[in-house]
Order: structure tokens, then C-alpha cells, then sequence
């Protein structure tokens, strides 16, 4: 595997003026979408790929900015001679409307208060996106992206992508993702939103305008996420019942899991600067994702429309979105008679496998990328 | 992209290819590395998919350029992933012996897909026969090179073994090659085939009179 890196990056923005009419009815009126991009569009424009990320996520896929340490989210797996191969590809990044990294969301200015819109902002969903970064693909002249990829909520946008739009994009690759959400995946997110509207600091969501934010809660939020994304395999592998120091029969962090667990929530709340709002929003567009809906609930019949051909991953031991959810998906495919490849990939790191380093997972995606590289003469 | 050409096809694809019409709808299971469907796409105008469970197969599939589906046929049904009558052919090659049950994959088969190919060792061959009878001991040959214990092969079985299973299940042989591991086909396989073959082919459906 290439360790090679895209380098330094650096996010651009583009305002779109037109307005947005969102499932729920709302209409937001104008909005920034901010974005990142690595590798060059070739001549005949074939060769552009969209990364659609996930629920903490964002459009910093790959590479460095200028002083950081950290690369992007899915370094592993975008850049030169990865599987997203930078070499052959032009890659764009978006983060999401309704996000809270630079594209137009809860923290962003309301233009008719001239205050932070926070609850007020529209509920976006899974469609409203697609909407948005087909206005991306316009802007960047793209006439058919080469493929679009994502894992998790980023699979779900891929899906909706090639239900929606069959004719913009030649590939969908849909990794540890489900046609829906279940009953215990929308309790896992209403948990997560409870924690955070229970926060004393959340002051119905216009925290900012009282200067404050709810950590607490958007920790607890995060830390809760983190659990559903780890098999229990693993966190008995990584920390089994060890202790940072001896049982002192106390509430304070005794087992290493404990101290794990907050650390990420703590971090996510305070470091990250994640936005309790866009969590909220996050969360819901998860919980309403349901793309067979309008085709009388039936995924076969709306993936009748679909023109892209399918690589669909899903990990052994992913019980957030397990292989079954991916098997839905290759189904309903099937049952229209679509190109469609899947891989179910050994894997103990649960959901969270999706971002990290694994031999036949890199195969897999490579193999299929090369292929789609091909096509497109890329 | 593909590297299948008839040159590189071995003579038991080459066979297989020859028994099925262009255009059609086939599914290959256990595909292995997508040979033969790859094979099948270009130069017969086929479409369909693969199945493999090998996760390094899958890899090789997906670079021959095939649809393929990892699946474990010995946990799953194929009605999991397929209706009736999905295909014009469902293809097995050298993978009959090694499932949980090879009789209900028949039957599975043969819902899913109008007529089946289906390839395997013949037990009954000769030196696996002489090896038996003389040694005592299981066989280990070319085509068999495993030992007892760790042979992947857990339901071997000769062809009047497999002709008479098709015969209690109502299903119709339609062609049956047998040939040696060079796939030729001598005289003496045409007269004792059950004794002097290696490899089968057969050609199978369900028979019409099906209840």
C-alpha cells in the first residue's frame, strides 16, 4: 500500500445563490458549500470521483493543511497509488449542507436575523444533499462523475446518487452502509440527541448566542456513537477489563474502556469543535434515509432506475450497519439485474473498519477503482 | 483489461463455452478468479454474475472485469440472492464435491436457472479405484492430491453415483463429456466412462413432466 500523500490542501468554497427547497418543505435561500479537490480533471472531464462523507466527517478527505498534523479522514485510502488513486483521478471532497465545517449550517449567519441559525436551520436530508452537490458537479463541469464513493451515511448518499441521478455517475461504490435504518439504529440516535438537548448548555439549541456549548452532552453523544462503531471483539482485545490504576470502588475512570471512551468525547466536544446542531441534523438526515419511500417502500423498485454499476463492501463484524443491511442492497440490485459486485470483508474493527488499513479491503477497492479507471481512460 | 483470450482458456471452459448459447443470462458459481465468465461476456455476448468465497478470488474476479457476489453457499440459499428462472444457466465447475450439500444446491440450481453445467472428479476412475482396492488406502491423485483429512473434496462421488441422484430427483441429463485431465476424450471413456473417465461435464434440467 502507498504511503504516498496528496500533500498539502487547501478547502475552497463555492456560494451557491439559487435557492433550495428541502424535502421538509423549507427553503434555505443561499448557501456555501465548501469543498476540496486533488488530482487533475483530465481532458474529456471523465475522470472526476465525489467522496461523500459520514456523520462526523467532512470535505477534508486527504493531505495536510499547512501546519497540521493530521491528514484527512480517509488518508488510507485516497491519494497517489491508493486505491482512490490521486494519480488517475480528480477527487472532490464536499462537506455537507448543514455541516460545520465551512458549508452553510446551524453555526452560519441566518442573512434574515443576522444571528447564528442554529435549531432554525431547515432539516436537511439525504436527497437535499444530492441536490447540493449536483450543484458542485455543475460548477465544476462535470458532465457524469466517474464514480461516487462513501461509507456510512456517505454509502446512503451514494445510493440516493444513483437513484436520483442515474445518468451522473458511472459507478456507485456503497461501503458499510444500509438501505435504511432500523429500529435500533434510530434508538442509538435518539439517545445521542437526548444527550445533547439534556445538556443544561444547550439552551434549545441557541447555545452560541449565549456563548456556550453543550460538551457534556455532545460528548456523551460522540461517546455513545464510538461504542456502536466498535465490535465487542475488539474492545475486549484493545482493553478487556484492564484498569489505569488499582479498583478503588469510586465513579471516577477505573477501566482503561472508560477512560477511552471519554477521551474521545472529550475530544470530539472540545477539540474537534464539532457542532451540537449539525450533530442533531446529522443524526436525523441518518434516521430519515429511506430511499425506497417514494417507490412504494420497495428498494427493488427503486433501484429499477438505476444506470450505475455497483461495489458494494460491507465488515464481518460491523453491527451498525451489518453485512445483511449491504446484502439488502446487492438484492434489490440483483433483482433488477445490475452490474453489481459485493465483498464482505474479514474485519474485527466493526463499523469503524470502513476508514482503516486492511489488505483484502484495499484489493477489493483497488481492483474495482482500476477498473472504473480504465473505463473512463483515466 | 480482461487477459482471457481462447488461447489461454483451458479445454474444460472451451467445453463448457461451447455448450452455451450466445446472449445468454449465466450465473458461475464459485467462479474462482472469473475465467470463464470473463471468457463468457466477451466473446458469447453473456451476462451475469459470479459467486466466489474466496476473498483473494473475489479480488481477481472483480480485476477480470466480472460481476461477482462473495457469498458462502454453504450458509446461504441461492433463493437468498436470485428468483426463479433468473438464468438461462447456472454453471459449477469442480465445486459440487466440496459443499455441505450438493444435492439441494442441484435443486437450487435448477430453480434459479433454466438448465445447469456442472463439472466434477469422478471417484469411480480408475486408479482412485486400483489405489483402494490395493493400498487400502483413500486415493491421492492428480485430481485428487488432497489426504482424507484435509480434503476439501467432502462428497466425492462416481458418475452413476451422480446419474442416479439426477434420476431420483427428476432431473434430465441433456449432454454428458467426459474426458481425461488433458479433457481429451478417448475411445475407451466413450465405452467405460464410469471407469476410464476423470472429469464430467454434464448438462442437466429439471424434467418437464415436473409435478
Amino acid at each position: 500500500m502507498s504511503t504516498e500523500s496528496v500533500g498539502l490542501v487547501r478547502p475552497q468554497t463555492l456560494h451557491v445563490s439559487e435557492p433550495l427547497k428541502t424535502v421538509s418543505g423549507a427553503v434555505i435561500p443561499e448557501y456555501d458549500l465548501v469543498y476540496e479537490t486533488y488530482g487533475q480533471l483530465n481532458d474529456d472531464r471523465s475522470n472526476a470521483i465525489l467522496i461523500c462523507h459520514a456523520l462526523s466527517g467532512n470535505h477534508h478527505v486527504a493531505g495536510y493543511y499547512e501546519g497540521d498534523e493530521k491528514p484527512g479522514w480517509w488518508e488510507a485510502y485516497v491519494g497517489p497509488g491508493k486505491p482512490i488513486d490521486t494519480n488517475r483521478f480528480f477527487v472532490v471532497g464536499v462537506n455537507n449542507l448543514g455541516g460545520c465545517h465551512g458549508s452553510t449550517g446551524p453555526a452560519s449567519i441566518n442573512p434574515a436575523t443576522g444571528k447564528p441559525w442554529g435549531p432554525d436551520f431547515p432539516i436537511v436530508t439525504v436527497p437535499d444533499w444530492i441536490v447540493s452537490q449536483n450543484k458542485l458537479r455543475e460548477h465544476l463541469g462535470i458532465e457524469q462523475w466517474a464514480a461516487v464513493v462513501g461509507g456510512s451515511l456517505g454509502g446512503m448518499q451514494v445510493l440516493q446518487w444513483a437513484i436520483d441521478c442515474p445518468d451522473r455517475l458511472r459507478h456507485a461504490v456503497v461501503i458499510a452502509a444500509a438501505p435504511r435504518l432500523s429500529a435500533q439504529n434510530i434508538a442509538f440516535n435518539e439517545v445521542a440527541r437526548q444527550a445533547i438537548m439534556s445538556d443544561p448548555d444547550f439552551h434549545g439549541g441557541r447555545y452560541l448566542e449565549h456563548g456556550v456549548i453543550p460538551k457534556r452532552g455532545l460528548a456523551l453523544a460522540r461517546m455513545l456513537g464510538h461504542l456502536t462503531y466498535l465490535s465487542d471483539d475488539l474492545m475486549g482485545k484493545k482493553f478487556g477489563r484492564e484498569l489505569r490504576d488499582t479498583l478503588k470502588y469510586s465513579f471516577d475512570v477505573e477501566f482503561q474502556v472508560e477512560s477511552y471512551l471519554r477521551y474521545q468525547g472529550e475530544k470530539f466536544a472540545t477539540k474537534q469543535k464539532f457542532d451540537a446542531n449539525t450533530y442533531l441534523l446529522m443524526t436525523k438526515a441518518l434516521d430519515y434515509f429511506d430511499p425506497s419511500a417514494p417507490y412504494d417502500h420497495d428498494l427493488s423498485k427503486a433501484m429499477a432506475r438505476v444506470q450505475a454499476g455497483f461495489m458494494v463492501i460491507s465488515f464481518t463484524s460491523d453491527w451498525r450497519f451489518s453485512p445483511e443491511r449491504s446484502e439488502e442492497i446487492v438484492r434489490a440490485l440483483l433483482d433488477n439485474d445490475k452490474n453489481v459486485s459485493y465483498a464482505e470483508i474479514e474485519s474485527q474493527h466493526g463499523h469503524d473498519a470502513f476508514l482503516l488499513p486492511n489488505p483484502i479491503y484495499e484489493g477489493v477497492f483497488s481492483a474495482y477503482m482500476n477498473r472504473v479507471a480504465s473505463e473512463v481512460g483515466a | 483489461m480482461s487477459l482471457n483470450t481462447d488461447r489461454l482458456l483451458s479445454p474444460e471452459f472451451q467445453l463448457i463455452s461451447s455448450w452455451i448459447e450466445p446472449g445468454s443470462r449465466v450465473l458461475d458459481l464459485g467462479c474462482g478468479d472469473g475465467t470463464l465468465m470473463a471468457h463468457l461476456q466477451e466473446s458469447r455476448d453473456c451476462s451475469g454474475y459470479g459467486m466466489e468465497l474466496d476473498p483473494n478470488l473475489v479480488i481477481a474476479a472483480i480485476e477480470n472485469g466480472i460481476n461477482v457476489i462473495q457469498a458462502n453457499l454453504n450458509k446461504k440459499s441461492l433463493l437468498d440472492y436470485f428468483d426463479a428462472d433468473s438464468f438461462d444457466y447456472v454453471i459449477m465447475t469442480q465445486a459440487l464435491q466440496v459443499v455441505d450439500r450438493p444435492d439441494q444446491l442441484l435443486e437450487e440450481m435448477l430453480t434459479i436457472g433454466k438448465q445447469s453445467i456442472v463439472t466434477f472428479p469422478n471417484f469411480g476412475f480408475w486408479k482412485n479405484r486400483v489405489q483402494l482396492m490395493f493400498s487400502g488406502r483413500m486415493p491421492e491423485t492428480e485430481v485428487l492430491p488432497y489426504h482424507w483429512y484435509d480434503t476439501p473434496n467432502i462428497h466425492m462421488c462416481t458418475f452413476r453415483d451422480f446419474e442416479s441422484l439426477c434420476e431420483q430427483k427428476g432431473i434430465e441429463v441433456v449432454r454428458r463429456a467426459v474426458v481425461n485431465q488433458q479433457h481429451e476424450t478417448t475411445l475407451g471413456m466413450k465405452l467405460l466412462p464410469n471407469l476410464l473417465g476423470e472429469i464430467a461435464l454434464y448438462q442437466i434440467r429439471r424434467k418437464s413432466e415436473r409435478a
